[in-house]
């Protein structure tokens, strides 16, 4: 016998003859967050969403649709950053491209990690993304990452600079799983990104920037929302 | 506290560790100062009890629905996974894990292997197989990158480094981190970690993590971090590796956000962590980062032998918090390490008799007050201090009684005498003539009570009998 047969076959031997299906436990679960989950407009989710970040370390900003590029420009200038990873392909990182100064370089994700991976990790100095959607309560982005945005570029660059429309918010992380009906499949990859990247495994002591990104920007597009 | 490398210390060696570690005052403050601070942490999470109690409840519901099919739930996950192009392994056994680790490793010719945390690792001692082997583990979570780095073990399953101070850890760094000059402050000692191990994940050929929950539904790994180590080891190196103990599995994806909530505010006092990384397969065409090759370990290490009894099935509940450990009068005075296991405190003396076997766990059992502070925490509402009782019960069986489940090391603790002494005193208290008679010899023979009472005697004064007993008192005072 294989291992696999042994295990299933020991907890074969002993698992309830009748198991239970999964009916009134999802109604359990459904019932105990929509109970608590009070019906807030997209420009109170984003206003939470960005205490829930700052509070995090994150450093958020609401902007208009139109406004948005040149305020991320004006900043990501202003800091230093030299080269930004981002996918000059989508929309958001076509406008972005277009606003920023000369002394900024904009690099798409041109080739497999395995290509540039020291080059990724020693000399790019941010990351953009755009996030699927957020989570308001608990300060958090939902990054789907693609062929234009793969996982690293929310992860190897020092800052991290996310936009997120205030309209594809969500109350908490059980409105997004079912709104998103994440059941129905998921990616190879979905990250919930709730600040940068942070530890206190030395004496209980918060420190930022442990292996992810030091520094998190969060750019919440409000202009389309309807109250 | 002892510089010597922790692999290998047995669990047998507890009482003697508890007492060298009650000994050592900068341990004690160095507990007692985190312990006081998760603890604080953690209730400022759950400032309304109602909330908390109806989690709670739910939690244990979709652990306890998960175990009531597990052998189901992980067919499931193997097929959605393998689906995804996830190659998956059952080892019933620590060797067996590390066998199928090792030859993904020689397949690919694998040197160096970057991990993200795993307590399943450590619990099959799997650098130390990897190293023996000519392959290299190197611990990336900070905490266990400490740990690895003074040759020891994790002394807490989410806090592995809790017990060194930032001095202890600055003289770490300096002579083993070249250009790290000694300090105490946290920022800097963070930043030399990262940079010393940056290089480590661009290098590395595999990529092994732990696994937090999987999902069934949608075969879906989900990792809760908050360093972005977990998420560098499964996303850079060419191959990921994840290993899980069998229990980690739950019906659908949407059982993890209760779960979810409930570890990070248990574990650490946070709403959320930083990461929670939600791996559903390889690479996929067109995509230019992540692995090529995921594997999952599947890992019994006696966690069958738990689920075979339906009162120690509750054992694997467990969603790994470590907020027992934090509120254990006991671990929060011993520390870690004096338990000599991978999985220490209370949730480790009932998992550890499973893994390991009684027969060196046995005093790991008796290592509690019984004040229940355990149980009271537990996220799932696992039953740990009646678990406790159980395994005692089982330590001390007589090794050859037949019974449905045996445990491995059964009657580890059991005693002849101490058998008799037990059964001649039921037999006194079951017969009033056969008690009465006790009772008279008793007060009448008090003077020959032994003044030496084995341990008693070590930290009490000797038991000796009342002059006169409360029958014969309360009989005077009813004829007044």
């Amino acid at each position: 016998m294989n291992a696999r047969d042994i295990m299933l076959g020991r907890l074969r031997a002993a698992a309830p003859k009748a198991s239970a299906g999964c009916g009134e436990l999802d109604r359990r679960i459904d019932d105990h967050f929509n109970a608590r989950r009070a019906a807030r407009s997209a420009s109170e989710l984003a206003q939470s969403l960005q205490a829930a970040m700052t509070a995090s370390h994150a450093e958020v900003w609401q902007a208009s649709r139109s406004a948005w590029p040149a305020l991320l420009a004006q900043q990501l200038g202003a800091h230093g950053v030299r080269r930004l990873l981002l996918d000059t392909a989508g929309a958001e990182g076509a406008a972005l491209a277009q606003a920023l100064p000369p002394e900024i370089q904009a690099w798409p994700f041109a080739h497999p990690l395995e290509a540039w991976k020291s080059e990724l990790f020693n000399s790019i100095d941010a990351g953009f993304t755009v996030a699927r959607s957020g989570i308001a309560a608990t300060g958090t982005l939902v990054l789907a990452p693609d062929a234009g945005t793969p996982r690293t570029v929310s992860l190897v660059p020092p800052l991290h600079v996310a936009l997120v429309y205030a309209n594809t918010l969500h109350a908490d992380l059980h409105a997004a799983a079912q709104a998103e009906r994440w059941r129905d499949g998921m990616p190879t990859n979905l990250v919930l990104v709730s600040g940068p990247s942070k530890t206190s495994d030395i004496q209980q002591t918060l420190a930022y920037g442990a292996h992810g990104p030091r520094r998190m920007w969060v750019i919440i597009v409000t202009d389309d929302v309807t109250e | 506290m002892s510089t010597t490398p922790l692999h290998f210390v047995p669990p047998s060696d507890f009482r003697a560790r508890a007492k060298s570690a009650l000994d050592d005052p900068k341990l004690r403050k160095s507990f007692r100062g985190a312990m006081d601070f998760l603890q604080t942490k953690r209730s400022a999470q759950f400032p309304d009890g109602d909330e908390l109690e109806q989690l709670r409840d739910l939690g244990e519901a979709i652990r306890q629905h998960a175990l009531a099919n597990l052998p189901d739930l992980l067919v499931q996950l193997e097929a959605k996974l393998q689906a995804a192009g996830v190659q998956v392994h059952w080892a019933a056994t620590a060797q067996e894990a590390n066998e199928i680790i090792l030859r993904i490793a020689q397949a690919r010719q694998a040197k160096r292997i970057i991990k993200g945390k795993s307590m399943a690792s450590e619990e099959i001692e799997l650098n130390h197989y990897l190293e023996e082997r000519g392959v290299a583990c190197l611990e990336s979570d900070m905490g266990e990158y400490i740990v690895q780095m003074a040759g020891e073990k994790p002394s807490h399953i989410v806090m592995p480094a809790i017990h060194k101070t930032r001095g202890e850890i600055g003289e770490l760094f300096e002579k083993n981190i070249p250009d790290s000059p000694y300090t105490e402050d946290v920022d800097t000692l963070i930043q030399t970690g990262r940079r010393a191990l940056r290089q480590a994940f661009v290098d590395a050929d595999i990529g092994l993590s732990g696994v937090n929950f999987a999902a069934a539904d949608t075969g879906t790994l989900w990792l809760v971090e908050n360093e972005g180590n977990g998420r560098l080891s499964t996303t850079v190196p060419d191959t990921h590796i994840a290993i899980m103990g069998l229990e980690k599995v739950v019906a659908k994806l949407e059982h993890i956000v209760p779960l979810s909530n409930l570890l990070t505010r248990s574990a650490t006092g946070q709403a959320i962590t930083t990461y929670f990384n939600l791996i559903s397969g390889p690479r996929r065409p067109g995509e230019l980062d992540g692995p090529r090759e995921v594997h999952l370990v599947l890992l019994d290490n006696g966690r069958t032998q738990a689920y075979a009894d339906e009162q120690l099935r509750a054992t694997l509940q467990c969603i790994r918090c470590g907020a027992c450990m934090n509120h254990c009068p006991v671990y929060s005075r011993i520390g870690g390490h004096a338990y000599g296991t991978t999985y220490p405190g209370p949730i480790g003396a009932i998992i550890s008799p499973h893994l390991l076997g009684l027969e060196t766990t046995a005093d790991l059992t008796t290592a509690s007050t019984l004040c229940g502070a355990c149980g009271e925490v537990c996220p799932v509402r696992i039953p740990i201090p009646q678990l406790l009782v159980r395994l005692r019960t089982e330590a001390n069986r007589n090794p050859e009684e037949q019974v449905e489940h045996p445990l491995r090391g059964q009657g580890a603790k059991f005693s002849r005498g101490e058998r008799l002494v037990w059964r001649f005193w039921s037999g006194a208290f079951a017969r009033p003539a056969v008690y009465r008679l006790f009772r008279w010899a008793a007060t009448r023979l008090r003077a020959l009570t032994p003044s030496q009472q084995l341990g008693w005697t070590k930290y009490r004064a000797p038991l000796k009998p009342a002059p006169r007993s409360l029958a014969d008192l309360m009989r005077e005072r009813e004829r007044r």
